[in-house]
């Protein structure tokens, strides 16, 4: 359905250097009318400079870019009419009070002096905040400072949404909340590009996911398709009752598996092909006079795509970023 | 565009207010500080306190104003809050100018405080027209140098560390505790270069204490002024972001 809608973001060889060395270079890019928008990649990839670039904060070294139909050297102050930003920063300010917050924001952005409280309020009572309406931002929890922070990029009722990195920070219930939150904002039809280091955020919300690595996209393609580019070893989990490490490991020798790896009760085999995993599996428990209780195939994951399309250690990438 | 852009200038101004005017710099800096050098020639010489007072509002103006714009402009962009306002629909030139009413608007309050007192204290005769129009350009000429100052630096305490330079050239320069006129030709000559000796001739006009002077020239001047400041600012706020 996403295909056939026009581009709100049309990026071509957008480029840009900090001090002769390239953070963001050549990229290309085209978002469609509705979807979500992943840019993934490590820290340091490129991703805020892009969306600064790309929300007038920073002017490209080189390169041209569309957003909502305005060009970002030219017409940004029209554009950002239309759209909203969330910076991976909750940056509201402390001493205001969360309506305060967003009733200041809805003046900036033009929001009509009859409408401010009402939308503000309406925005606190979506994000569950509205209990805490006359609290002082700088008393809110880190959840609640970036769902108000979320809430002040929505108040003039953006077409497109830029998140950066929205689940930095927040423990697992709220980044959960958050990212139902993106996507019932997506169905209510705001257009979501996002930025984030967390593999399965990217998988669950977006639509297309750009594969950023040292400023330039290493792959571009939906979520299924990126899976699909990659050529796992052929794995099978496998759980046996009961389980005897011992004749496990007497099973791990057999010609033609590779290795085997321990995952809680299962078992993981990798070999030369899953008709032989699976032969071999059953030839197995029948010998030992086994029960299966579990035998699934291993299906790529985003994660095989990026690490074989990155050659990056994804600890390594969690760690950079402080994740989960 | 254009009315928003003016409508932004004052929400700006207006949330900065709430904000940050009760800040310790801004505090020590724009209020505690001049309070005390007032205080402090009032005690050492009460019976010629009354020709020091042009030079004390002169400086109570430029202390509160340019003290209110390293904390409007250095707390936001050390928090990045600042940023908020440059992405929204606004131009960057409104975005500084609702930071320099902001400081304009405190330095008003305390220029008032400090006029009001001396005034009612010593029975001052006030040409108010002359008063306001000396006053009012010199809290733009203040506040725009303090936003000039404040977006070369990221942290306040830079912002107060490098204001206080100018600043204290400008008070022993501009008239404020030895009269300009009594100075040697080469500082003489700077004095003339630097704005507050203007407001400081200004206020004095105004306050019928002296019979020289053109205060047309004065208040021409620092309207000149304030252009000088903002356009190189906005200059340099926009090249922080490019």
């Amino acid at each position: 359905m996403k295909q056939d809608s026009a581009n709100v973001i049309s990026v071509s060889g957008l480029t840009k250097y900090y001090d002769g060395l390239a953070a963001v270079e050549g990229i290309d890019l085209e978002v469609k009318e509705g979807e979500v928008f992943g840019f993934l990649g490590p820290n340091g990839a490129g991703k805020t400079t892009t969306i600064r670039m790309l929300t007038g904060l920073s002017q490209p070294s080189a390169g041209t870019a569309q957003v909502l139909g305005h060009d970002i050297r030219t017409g940004i102050t029209f554009a950002k009419r239309e759209f909203g930003v969330v910076p991976e920063v909750s940056n509201l300010y402390d001493e205001l009070t969360a309506l305060g917050n967003l009733v200041f924001t809805a003046q900036l952005y033009g929001v009509p002096s009859g409408e401010r409280v009402k939308r503000a309020e309406e925005l606190l009572k979506t994000f569950n905040l509205l209990q805490k309406k006359d609290a002082r931002f700088s008393t809110l929890s880190r959840g609640m400072k970036r769902a108000l922070t979320i809430a002040a990029a929505l108040i003039h009722k953006p077409r497109l949404l830029f998140l950066d990195e929205p689940t930095v920070g927040l423990d697992v219930v709220n980044a959960r909340s958050l990212r139902s939150l993106i996507q019932e904002l997506n169905h209510q039809g705001v257009t979501i590009f996002l930025t984030t280091h967390y593999l399965e955020e990217a998988d669950l919300l977006c639509d297309h996911i750009a594969i950023l690595v040292q400023g330039s996209i290493v792959a571009l393609d939906t979520p299924d398709d990126l899976k699909r580019l990659v050529k796992p070893e052929p794995a099978c989990d496998v759980r046996f009752v009961p389980l005897h490490e011992e004749t496990m490991s007497e099973f791990g020798r057999q010609k033609g598996i590779h290795r085997i790896e321990k995952l809680g009760d299962n078992v993981r085999l990798y070999g030369e092909s899953m008709s032989f995993l699976t032969e071999a599996i059953f030839k197995y428990a029948s010998q030992k006079e086994l029960e299966i209780a579990f035998i699934n195939s291993v299906k790529p994951t985003l994660e095989d795509a990026f690490v074989q399309l990155t050659g990056m250690n994804l600890e390594t990438m969690l760690v950079e970023k402080g994740g989960r | 565009m254009w009315k928003h852009n003016l409508r932004s200038i004052y929400y700006i101004a207006l949330k900065d207010m709430k904000t940050y005017y009760l800040k310790p710099p801004a505090v020590s800096w724009g209020i505690v500080f001049p309070i005390a050098w007032i205080l402090a020639f009032y005690l050492r010489s009460p019976q010629d306190f009354e020709e020091l007072v042009p030079g004390l509002i002169a400086m109570t103006i430029l202390f509160s104003t340019t003290a209110v714009e390293a904390v409007v402009i250095n707390l936001e962009l050390r928090l990045g809050s600042l940023e908020r306002l440059l992405l929204a629909p606004i131009s960057l030139s409104a975005v500084l100018l609702g930071k320099i009413l902001g400081g304009v608007v405190f330095g008003f309050m305390m220029t008032v405080v400090v006029t009001l007192s001396s005034v009612l204290v010593f029975g001052l005769q006030v040409n108010t027209l002359y008063l306001v129009l000396i006053l009012i350009p010199s809290l733009f000429v203040f506040s725009s140098f303090g936003a000039l100052l404040c977006v070369l630096v990221k942290e306040v305490f830079e912002a107060q560390t490098l204001l206080n330079l100018p600043r204290f050239l400008m008070i022993f320069l501009c008239g404020v505790v030895y009269p300009v006129s009594a100075m040697p030709p080469g500082p003489k000559h700077l004095a003339y270069v630097l704005p507050l000796t203007y407001t400081v001739e200004g206020v004095q006009q105004s306050l019928g204490l002296v019979q020289s002077g053109n205060i047309i020239r004065n208040i021409l001047v620092l309207l000149a002024f304030i252009p000088v400041f903002i356009f190189p600012g906005v200059k340099l706020l926009a090249s922080k972001f490019t």
